[in-house]
């Protein structure tokens, strides 16, 4: 039990610390497919460290919330990295919490954030906040499909019976999950503010959604903030992984497979990067209007991976 | 899930068709459809031959070659030279805006399923399961050429349909006899030739490929 506590705690602690690297590392292969000349892999952890040492500026109108919000974003983020399963599966903290309720843990971080955007009343604040939402209430019903499809094949909605499922039982292919990936990946873009649906890179005033709710946010808070966006894209990242190519997770409580796993999660995550910088390099930004029409499909993409489930696996 | 594992790639190739068909619903641009056109038919003719594998029917791996050579090389092949020859690859609306014709397609798929479930538990082949996606192939590509007023879109619905025929007649029977499929594969392809030589005529009478044109009957 106390090998299980201090695993956990090793995990999450790795996921806090790591999830910079894999968005320098994003950042450095999107760089490379665009021609420009790369970024260092460290950059997001010097960006981080430097707002760290600035004095935080706060607008004069700014309540309590607005303070509060980048510690409760990050605090979820952290959370929901507790709850996936990294390197390990079944760790103690992992039942906390099923895959719809991880849903619920980023949708909370969301709300913070919408509302921290609109608490300081400026037009782009309040702009930010009112697309997030309307991205977000299109991707989580498409979100939850996709764990639904999964949930359907472990017969259980916990997170480390459905990685036990897939990655230790007898192998099967699954066409439910061809369906179900591609869905989560559209959703993970949405929700990750990635191109097609936002542009991590702009502050352009017509285009951002995610910038343009931080844009009031200094030093320690908006370190924070990046930190937890960081995070987030890792804790997806590994929440794909989980779900669909989870071969290497250690099973529960056999620590001699832990090397190996770490191993199997750092190729996996570069592989996940660059495949999402060649995506971010290829494709362009769909305008806001088109943006219900990308997540229709893939929620409608997840529901029909629940059909074939039916059709097909049972 | 106790199925062998080649039977598993059998269900993956068809719910790969599936996914293909409801790219081919969402896509505006005529180049596209023709590209996801051929990887259907790539599908198509990997999934026929695994079948002619795991089943020993071998009057299969013809079918899977007469599809390959014909709807991922020559057909392909013959639509990028026409749109390239006609010059109409532009973004394209449908007549229906792409969700409301995604959830038309969501309950065509429902209908299909529920409609092959009796059918296929009759059905003595290991690939029965396989009729439900097939079906709904068929139903999906007919729902391609009715809310698109271009030609071409139209006639790769069609090809379309042809393919999700062809995918039924291997899950359900393992396939038409070789003269059938012969014959269909020669239908097809000299339907294709004709439809290009029509494409170039309607657009000489009209200005447009648009076939709403055609609707109107004009006393001259």
């Amino acid at each position: 039990m106390t090998a299980g506590i201090l695993m956990q705690l090793a995990q999450t602690l790795l996921a806090i610390l790591l999830a910079p690297l894999l968005m320098g590392w994003t950042n450095q292969c999107r760089a490379w497919f665009q021609g420009r000349s790369a970024p260092p892999l460290t950059q997001p952890y010097r960006m981080i460290r430097k707002l760290f040492h600035k004095d935080a500026v706060i607008a004069h109108d700014a309540s309590p919330l607005f303070r509060f919000a980048p510690y409760m974003v990050f605090a979820c983020m952290a959370l929901a990295a507790g709850i996936v399963p990294i390197v390990a599966n079944d760790l103690p903290f992992s039942p906390a919490a099923d895959a719809i309720a991880l849903v619920g843990v980023f949708a909370t971080a969301r709300v913070f954030l919408a509302l921290a955007a609109m608490d300081i009343g400026t037009s782009f604040g309040t702009l930010g906040a009112r697309r997030e939402m309307l991205v977000s209430f299109l991707a989580e019903p498409a979100l939850l499909m996709v764990f639904f499809t999964t949930s359907f094949i472990a017969q259980s909605t916990q997170l480390p019976v459905i990685v036990e499922t897939l990655a230790h039982k007898q192998f099967a292919i699954y066409p439910s999950l061809a369906f179900a990936a591609v869905a989560f990946w559209m959703v993970s873009t949405a929700e990750n503010a990635r191109i097609p649906v936002d542009n991590p890179t702009t502050h352009l005033e017509l285009t951002m959604i995610h910038e343009a709710m931080i844009l009031e946010y200094s030093a320690r808070h908006l370190a924070l903030i990046e930190w937890a966006v960081a995070l987030k894209l890792f804790t997806y990242s590994a929440l794909g992984i989980a779900l669909f190519i989870p071969w290497g997770i250690a099973p529960a409580g056999n620590y001699g497979a832990l090397p190996l796993a770490m191993l199997a999660l750092v190729g996996k995550m570069a592989a996940g990067g660059l495949l999402l910088a060649f995506l971010e390099a290829i494709s362009a930004k769909l305008r806001l209007f088109r943006v219900p029409e990308y997540l229709s499909t893939a929620f409608l993409l997840a529901v029909l991976g629940t059909l074939t489930h039916f059709l097909l696996e049972v | 899930m106790t199925l062998p594992i080649h039977l598993q790639i059998v269900n993956l190739l068809a719910a790969l068709l599936l996914l293909i068909s409801f790219a081919m619903l969402s896509q505006r641009r005529i180049i596209g459809l023709v590209t996801l056109f051929a990887w259907q038919g790539l599908a198509l003719a990997v999934s026929t031959a695994l079948v002619g594998w795991a089943t020993g029917q071998h009057h299969l791996y013809y079918s899977a070659g007469i599809t390959l050579i014909l709807k991922v090389i020559v057909m392909p092949w013959i639509f990028y030279a026409l749109v390239k020859k006609l010059d109409v690859d532009r973004d394209v609306e449908p007549m229906i805006n792409i969700p409301t014709t995604m959830l038309i397609g969501i309950a065509l798929v429902i209908f299909a399923f529920n409609l092959a479930l009796p059918i296929s538990q009759l059905a003595g082949t290991v690939t029965r399961s396989t009729l439900g996606i097939a079906m709904a192939c068929v139903l999906l590509a007919f729902l391609m050429m009715i809310t698109r007023s271009k030609a071409i879109p139209q006639v790769i619905g069609f090809l379309a349909m042809e393919n999700g025929l062809f995918f039924a007649a291997t899950s359900a029977t393992y396939g038409m006899p070789l003269v059938v499929e012969l014959g269909v594969a020669l239908d097809v392809l000299v339907g294709v030739f004709v439809l290009g030589i029509f494409f170039f005529q309607i657009r000489e009478t009209f200005d447009s490929l648009d076939l709403k044109h055609m609707e109107k009957l004009r006393e001259r």
